[in-house]
């Protein structure tokens, strides 16, 4: 027993160790170069955090292993990079960013896990991480008892504002409706059938575009279904929708069963390319086609805010950058690039505040902007969410999206939507 | 069992085992570990209530349940559904469509709480439903399998398939059980604030108790007649039969005990996590609790208790410095275990330290009233007095 | 629901949804021809079997990559030999897995379960550890994605078609091998009495080698052929096993008929409940009753022993 005891402490002072190591490697190269302009410590940091004068620690919150850690991986990735390049371009309040990894192993206990300790033991300053809504749930309460600073990358279902949440992803009404619309004006379609995996964000989201296409657009919802996370056989799915005959598939599959869905699209005759039937999906980007392969879901249309053949210099220096980092081989999705604007944000809103306190980045985040974001212009809502544009892309047969639309004006977030609940 | 004392109870090697764990868990392990850490080791004691009913069912009984998950899941969720309701007051959800019922079933356009939930109002129903939902669910598998003589592996089996149909059904109705979030944002307990460092101390120490609690009822059961026979069934469960006993009763009463273990365990789990989450019912933590077991010993109560010690912090500690070592070392723990260690740990310390111990032990005056008898070997019975 | 549509179209509906119910019954098929070998003659709980299956779907998707590097022309051909790369190196595995694991446990049925879980992590972070985390799609050739039409409602997906030829190859030499081999004669009687099968000379040994691998490459064609209609990822394997058992143990262990005749009415409960109800349900619905009825007829469909 006494064994074991000595094996978790002696992580933990492992852990620490190394820590301190790197700390003290970072104060040796950063004493050459001393920032003049760094604020003091004392004045930055009232509350305790882990900030030193040449350092600030935050943490990075995603699973690493199990099943969530095909899509996590992408937003480490991004978050990972903002860091360095917010290192390389001098810091936050001069200070270089050391950031604390943890593993929440697609587990959502674990989740709650390992926040209680990046808040309490580590004390950071921020985290970036989550992804599923099941996981952010679960550390919710625990940001907001320890008063930590979340930014949650992943589109979402909505229903949640959080003081100590930032949630760079789109809220479900900025991803939903701009898409709608224009499959109304382009495509003239006037029935919809709606797919999704069993679990709270693709219902949520089926809520509200059923809503928006029966009460805004007076349009008609032929059928509506749903399937265990993990199903893999569609036959029967896809012969309802083909006796209903839809002009849209509005379809909010996740995970594995994306690919048994799309190679059985393709079997049965449904033809995403001969512009008979339109699929709108909102929950496939670039890092699932990667999965499903290009050719089975050629065709099909997907609204989110951003591609990665977004054609801007934001973009092009940011793909470069990225796949410099990671290798060529790598894509990027939606979610990965809201990940990327995580670290940002922060550091925007760390100056705006002159501070790392908590609150004092709570209060200055509200109007923040980021006129560099790989999407083009971001600024953080009121409430918390980032004001950004809908585009629509279609999918072609080397994996990526074709930008066919994008909105005007920002896209207003909306987490409550009245009339849509 | 007329003239019932503690030592036909527990041989001094027992005694010993429990003392030694009672120091651990209530004097060495507070005192070591901030309140994360040692709120944390209280989430894995609650798996180990399910490792010691498994060790009564499998080890003793013979019966190995792959669907401890569904039980612990139900005591789990019995918790967190009053807590639920406590945090979903009108005041606390003004912002809802219908204030007064968990967010989550305003999210799904429910506007009246359902009748399932109702007596989850009620402190008192609450807690006995932890206990008896549970057990009235296995008595009712159980009956139903062994009055038919299922074997084991079939057993195992159609347990399986049940906590996947569970899972399948708490994800699929979020409406009434939030769904693959699970039930979160707990605060309070009967008006008292259980996110405080304070009430997690509480909880860690209720989390002991009561398995304390267990650890006895179980020892109990193993020393007493009805342990004997178990250990007889398991053996020839024909003879048995022979002899006039309705095996079948026997291995629904066990069966039903390590669901009511497993219960108050999710139970712990939810007061000391502060939410419940379908993640503990499926098919994957159900076989992981049978590890839990197997790696303590199949045939030790105080061994599955280390067993479910052991390899959660293993889990944390490789999760957090090696993330992708961590499937491999279970992978070979649970080939390790079954191939070169069929008796766990507790195998292994009859074998290498219970002779020493023993021979200290006959030194020590306190232990000196317990003379001969103290080599404890279940798969023997005890020597009756 | 069906009062809106006129008789040929409910008439090409129903066609193509009994096309989907066969579907469905192919792929449990394949799913439990293995299993119901090994758990069947062997009394093995085999719980990797998913991860041979996903092993199968690997092997296919090497073979795939090395046709389209370094055989272009014969793209079109890759996957016959796909099928017999996926069987081999799943057998071969299998045979290996027997030797040091397997054969230690016969008499420990329920410590089987547990090690061949083990064995299920272990391969899981293999293949993350070697193919990486992400699925990887498997490309097929041309001739068999698409559908064939047969009027113009009714449309037959070709992937579909060839998982159900697949099926039925293997089930038939299955039962070939089983019942009218000299290697079948001798696995039997090594079921039906071990020590006097060894008694007369069979080499008791090395037929649980072959029956095990038998198994196990089995479950490699089948993974090989899940690759036309679903996913291929480190822990694909996982989402296989309660409907794989459930067929096997619905049927009647020991038996090859039971296993076809319970593959055939699980499909088909599913794939009607599906198109009635809505995949969540369905599944849910589906699983209870097969539970449910293993509750009161534990034996299964089809049995040759009573009580174990």
């Amino acid at each position: 027993m006494t064994m074991h005891k000595q094996s978790t402490t002696g992580g933990a002072t492992g852990r620490w160790g190394l820590g301190k190591l790197k700390l003290l490697a970072a104060s040796m190269v950063l004493a050459a170069t001393a920032n003049a302009a760094a604020p003091p410590t004392a004045e930055v940091n009232t509350t305790g955090l882990a900030v030193t004068d040449d350092t600030v620690n935050v943490g990075i919150l995603h699973s690493v292993t199990g099943t969530m850690a095909i899509s996590e991986e992408g937003s480490v990735q991004a978050e990972i990079l903002a860091i360095e390049q917010i290192n390389a371009m001098g810091g936050v309040l001069g200070r270089q960013i050391e950031y604390i990894q943890e593993d929440g192993a697609s587990d959502w206990p674990t989740f709650a896990d390992r926040s209680r300790k990046l808040l309490r033991q580590d004390n950071v300053a921020a985290v970036f991480g989550c992804w599923t809504s099941a996981s952010r749930k679960a550390v919710l309460p625990i940001f907001e008892q320890y008063n930590g600073m979340l930014y949650y990358p992943t589109f979402y279902e909505g229903l949640e504002q959080s003081p100590n949440v930032i949630y760079t992803g789109q809220e479900a009404t900025q991803q939903i409706l701009a898409g709608l619309n224009w499959v109304k004006e382009e495509k003239g379609a006037e029935t919809f059938y709606l797919l999704g995996s069993d679990y709270i964000w693709p219902r949520t989201s089926n809520k509200i575009a059923r809503k928006h296409i029966e009460d805004v657009l007076g349009l008609e919802v032929v059928g509506e279904d749903y399937f265990p996370l993990g199903h893999t056989q569609f036959n029967s799915a896809i012969n309802r929708i083909r006796l209903k005959k839809p002009d849209v598939i509005y379809a909010i599959i996740v995970g594995g069963s994306n690919v048994a869905f799309y190679k059985q699209l393709e079997a049965a005759g449904i033809d995403l390319t001969d512009g008979k039937t339109t699929l709108l999906t909102i929950s496939v980007t670039e890092d699932e086609i990667l999965g499903i392969g290009g050719r089975n879901i050629e065709g099909a249309y997907a609204a989110m805010k951003y591609f990665q053949s977004l054609d801007n210099p934001n973009n092009e220096a940011f793909v470069k950058a990225f796949k410099e980092r990671w290798g060529e081989d790598s894509v990027i999705g939606d979610v990965t690039q809201a990940a990327y604007l995580g670290p940002w944000l922060w550091k925007a809103a760390v100056e705006k505040a002159g501070s790392f306190d908590i609150d004092k980045v709570r209060e200055a985040s509200p109007g923040i902007e980021l006129t560099t974001a790989p999407e083009g212009y971001v600024r953080i809502h009121e409430n918390h969410h980032l004001w950004s544009k809908t585009r629509v892309g279609r999918a072609m047969a080397n994996g990526q999206y074709e930008v066919v639309f994008e909105t005007d004006e920002l896209m207003e977030p909306d987490p409550f939507p009245e009339g849509y609940q | 069992m007329s003239n019932f004392s503690l030592k036909n109870m527990m041989t001094r090697q027992d005694v010993l085992g429990f003392l030694v764990l009672a120091i651990l868990l209530l004097v060495i392990m507070p005192l070591s570990m901030d309140i994360i850490r040692l709120t944390q080791f209280g989430k894995y004691l609650s798996f180990a209530f399910v490792a010691v009913g498994l060790v009564l069912c499998w080890g003793y009984g013979g019966i190995l349940s792959l669907g401890q998950g569904v039980f612990y899941g139900l005591g789990g969720y019995a918790l967190a559904m009053f807590l639920k309701l406590e945090a979903s007051s009108p005041e606390n959800t003004a912002i809802q469509s219908t204030p007064g019922i968990p967010d989550f079933m305003d999210w799904n356009r429910i506007t009246e709480l359902p009748w399932f939930w109702e007596p989850f109002n009620s402190f008192t129903f609450s807690v006995l439903a932890i206990l008896i939902v549970p057990t009235i669910f296995a008595y009712f598998i159980g009956f139903a399998m062994f009055k038919r003589r299922v074997g084991g592996v079939y057993f195992a089996i159609i347990t399986q398939a049940i906590s996947a149909i569970l899972t399948i059904l708490i994800i699929g109705q979020q409406g009434y059980t939030g769904g693959v979030n699970g039930i979160t944002d707990l605060r309070t307990l009967l008006g008292w604030n259980i996110r405080s460092d304070y009430a997690s101390y509480v909880f860690y120490f209720v989390c002991v108790a009561l398995l304390f609690v267990c650890l006895f009822i179980a020892q109990f059961i193993t020393k007493s007649k009805l342990g004997r026979i178990l250990v007889a069934m398991r053996g020839q469960e024909d003879r048995v039969r022979f002899s006039g006993y309705d095996v079948a009763n026997f291995k629904i009463f066990v069966f039903c005990v390590g669901a009511a273990f497993a219960a108050v365990g999710g139970a712990m789990f939810t007061l000391q996590e502060k939410f419940m989450s379908p993640s503990f019912v499926g098919i994957v933590p159900s076989i992981e609790m049978v590890i839990f077991c197997a790696v303590g010993g199949r045939l030790s109560i105080l061994g599955a208790v280390y067993g479910a010690i052991v390899v959660n912090v293993a889990k944390t500690y490789f999760g957090e410095s090696f993330p992708e070592l961590w499937l491999f070392a279970m992978g070979a723990l649970f080939i390790g275990v079954v191939l070169a260690f069929p008796d766990g740990l507790a195998g292994v310390y009859q074998k290498y330290c219970a002779p020493t111990v023993d021979r200290f032990l006959d030194k020590a005056p306190v232990f000196k009233r317990y003379s001969g008898d103290s080599s404890y070997s279940p798969s023997e019975p005890a020597k009756a007095s | 629901m069906f009062s809106d549509y006129t008789a040929t179209e409910l008439g090409s509906i129903f066609a193509m949804q009994g096309f989907a119910g066969l579907i469905l019954f192919a792929v449990f098929l394949l799913m439990a021809l293995g299993l119901a070998i090994i758990f069947g003659q062997m009394g093995v709980i085999n719980m990797a079997h998913g991860e041979f299956m996903i092993l199968g779907a690997y092997m296919t998707y090497l073979t795939s990559n090395l046709f389209a590097e370094y055989l272009p022309g014969l793209f079109d051909a890759y996957f016959f030999v796909a099928i017999v790369v996926a069987f081999l190196a799943s057998a071969a595995l299998g045979a290996f897995v027997e030797w040091a694991m397997i054969r230690r446990l016969y008499h420990r049925p329920l410590d089987t379960l547990l090690a061949t879980w083990g064995l299920s992590l272990l391969m899981q972070q293999s293949y993350r550890s070697i193919f990486g985390a992400r699925e990887v799609g498997v490309r097929i050739p041309d001739w068999m994605a698409g559908s064939f039409p047969v009027t113009d409602i009714v449309e037959l997906p070709i992937n579909g078609l060839i998982v159900m030829i697949i099926a039925i190859s293997v089930t038939f030499g299955v039962y070939l091998l089983m019942f009218k081999s000299s290697w079948g004669r001798r696995v039997r009687a090594v079921v039906q009495n071990r020590p006097m099968a060894g008694a007369v000379g069979i080499n008791t040994v090395k037929v649980d080698r072959m029956t095990f691998a038998l198994g196990c490459g089995i479950a490699g064609i089948a993974g090989s052929a899940f690759t036309m209609i679903g996913s291929t990822g480190p822990s694909a394997g996982q989402q296989y096993i309660v409907d794989t058992f459930l067929v096997v143990v619905f049927g009647g262990a020991a038996s090859l008929l039971g296993t076809v005749a319970s593959a055939f009415s699980i499909s088909q409960a599913q794939s009607t409940m599906e198109f009635f109800l809505g995949g969540s349900m369905a599944k849910v619905l589906t699983l209870m009753t097969v539970v449910i009825i293993l509750m009161v007829r534990p034996q299964g469909l089809f049995t040759l022993k009573v009580r174990k």
